[in-house]
């Protein structure tokens, strides 16, 4: 083969791997401190993608009014929990974290996509439109459910995965869009070329996880969150509640979602149910980090990127199938390597 | 004067099993407060009850307020503090960082002369404070979960089996410490397998049996019925019958 190719190849797989490294930390992140396994995931992936191609071309995206919906429904469920002792203080934190912001961004929403705004304005509304969808969603479907086991967790992902493919066909149609490049131009290095665009992938991806590290090592929430994650009587014991390392897990996954999308975007054509197999491909580097390691995930992820790049160069239409191939041979030598089923303690 | 914590008419069940029936207890101010009996007996039960972790049919008041509809976090706030029997630490994390959790309701101003506090009252913590928590021993984790309640300036620290595997010489340690707790203003509610440490310490006991508190008075007092030395304390008085 031509080293040229291998290397073009190479270069393709990390630009993915990035992405992929980017939703396998999230998935790592939401399963360890809710034990959720987040099969929406790859929507926020295109929530944010389609937000961001929609307000970019001057369209209304309908995810501003989802987000408005849904925040007046965890809304309501704050007010039903609280029913008994309802503290003027609490409705008030409630109705402007969970109406009065979303209706603020659906204004804003409504007022820039009428003139073609900017490319950041784009971007930072697509991210907050996705963070609140997230946010809300812990709230109504995985909140109430928290102190149940990982199988029903599961299902009522899957149900919000399903939920979401489906107003993502309402609101963005069949058809499939693309964003603009968040920064154009280009140069080469021998015989690679990079683009602007895959330059902002890796400098992003690099200074997502720099700044997780960072959260999670230095600063108080993100310790709190390990804590949780580690030990989740213990973190209660302390005086950490459970729903909002929930909430802090659910906002990151979901920016982090909407992040990789709006990178994505630009690259290749988005259509409104693409999320789940990007979701899924970082789904498998999270599997392959066992669900509780960091570093190992972003390593599977540039692997499974990798894998990918060259599936499809030399068996284009088997991509997908070898890729998730990968899964195989990594849970024969988990299932081999565990001594004993552990049984499910909660 | 009211009592901090006051426990009245507390049932804790499993299903349709009763692990702790009509039971009530007072702790003041200021006072070390025991519990004593057998392994079984629903000591822990009562106590992760009271820290809201197991549903509690009853009355449970801690400073003045009723507890009925407050979480775990809620009650840590209020100044009520747990150290389960499994210390539930957070393993893969420092000592100093279980700490600093430890503070997650405390003003950060005031967490630093906390920790402080905390490393005066266990010197062995602050050599090891970058030692990963798992890694202690379990003398030293006794002290980090303690330390750790600590942390969060509770009133009222309620303690489960602290002795429980420890060797002698730090059991007497962790007791030491338990004496000076309430010197510093901080009340104890203690559930001891180790009566006779226990009812050393204590202002007040009770002693539990099948889930019934069966007996209560003053330390002392309990340490010297008969029939509490025979069950609970290892020994018989001479010449005496067992109940």
């Amino acid at each position: 083969m031509n080293t040229t190719i291998m290397l073009f190849l190479v270069q393709d797989g990390i630009t993915n791997g990035a992405i992929y490294a980017l939703l396998g930390l999230a998935l790592v992140l939401v399963f360890a401190v809710t034990r959720v396994i987040l099969i929406p995931q790859g929507e926020f992936v295109t929530y944010g993608a389609l937000t961001y191609a929609s307000l970019a071309a001057g369209q209304m995206p309908g995810t501003a009014k989802l987000a408005l919906a849904l925040g007046i429904g965890a809304f309501a469920f704050d007010l039903f929990v609280a029913r008994k002792a309802l503290h003027a203080r609490l409705v008030v934190r409630s109705l402007i974290t969970n109406i009065v912001l979303p209706a603020i961004v659906l204004a804003l929403t409504v007022y820039f996509a009428s003139q073609k705004p900017p490319v950041a304005v784009c971007i930072a509304l697509s991210l907050v439109i996705v963070a609140m969808i997230g946010l809300y969603l812990y709230r109504i479907a995985f909140q109430p459910l928290a102190h149940t086991s990982v199988l029903v967790l599961l299902i009522a992902s899957v149900g919000v995965h399903l939920a979401l493919q489906g107003l993502g066909l309402l609101f963005f149609g069949a058809e499939g869009q693309r964003g603009p490049a968040v920064l154009s131009g280009a140069f080469t290095a021998g015989a690679l070329r990079f683009t602007g665009q895959s330059i902002t992938v890796y400098a992003i991806t690099i200074a997502f996880i720099v700044g997780l590290w960072l959260f999670f090592g230095l600063t108080l929430y993100g310790k709190a969150l390990r804590a949780t994650a580690v030990n989740r009587l213990g973190a209660r014991l302390a005086g950490i509640r459970t729903t909002l390392s929930g909430q802090i897990a659910f906002l990151l996954a979901s920016v982090i979602g909407a992040l990789s999308g709006i990178m994505i975007v630009p690259i290749t054509t988005l259509y409104y149910d693409s999320g789940f197999l990007i979701g899924l491909k970082g789904f498998v580097a999270a599997i392959i980090g066992g669900l509780v390691s960091y570093p190992l995930t972003a390593v599977a992820a540039l692997v499974v990127g990798i894998v990918e790049a060259f599936s499809s160069f030399y068996a284009s239409n088997y991509k997908e199938v070898i890729v998730f191939m990968l899964l195989i041979p990594v849970l024969l030598l988990r299932s081999l390597a565990a001594p004993a089923v552990e049984e499910e303690k909660d | 004067m009211t009592a901090l914590l006051s426990v009245t008419d507390a049932h804790v069940a499993y299903g349709k099993v009763e692990a702790v029936r009509s039971v009530s207890l007072e702790v003041g101010t200021n006072e070390i407060v025991t519990i004593v009996g057998a392994n079984g007996a629903g000591k822990t039960t009562l106590l992760s009850a009271i820290m809201g972790i197991l549903p509690l049919k009853g009355r449970v008041a801690f400073a003045g307020q009723d507890l009925a509809r407050l979480d775990i976090e809620d009650r840590v706030a209020m100044g009520l503090g747990l150290v389960p029997e499994h210390r539930e630490l957070f393993v893969t994390m420092n000592v100093e960082d279980n700490l600093e959790l430890g503070a997650f309701r405390i003003e950060r101003s005031k967490a630093k002369a906390s920790m402080e506090r905390v490393y005066a009252l266990f010197p062995r913590l602050k050599e090891r404070r970058k030692q990963l928590a798992g890694t202690l021993s379990g003398g030293e984790q006794q002290m980090l979960a303690m330390g750790r309640a600590l942390m969060g300036e509770p009133k009222l620290l309620m303690l489960d089996e602290p002795s429980l595997g420890l060797a002698p010489i730090i059991v007497a340690d962790i007791f030491r410490i338990v004496t000076e707790l309430r010197a510093s203003g901080v009340s104890v509610l203690l559930v001891e397998q180790n009566a006779q440490a226990a009812l050393k310490i204590a202002d007040h006991a009770y002693v539990m049996e099948l889930g019934e508190f069966v007996l209560s008075g003053k330390a002392s007092d309990i340490a010297a019925n008969e029939r509490v030395a025979a069950s609970y304390l290892g020994f018989q008085h001479e010449g005496e019958s067992v109940i």
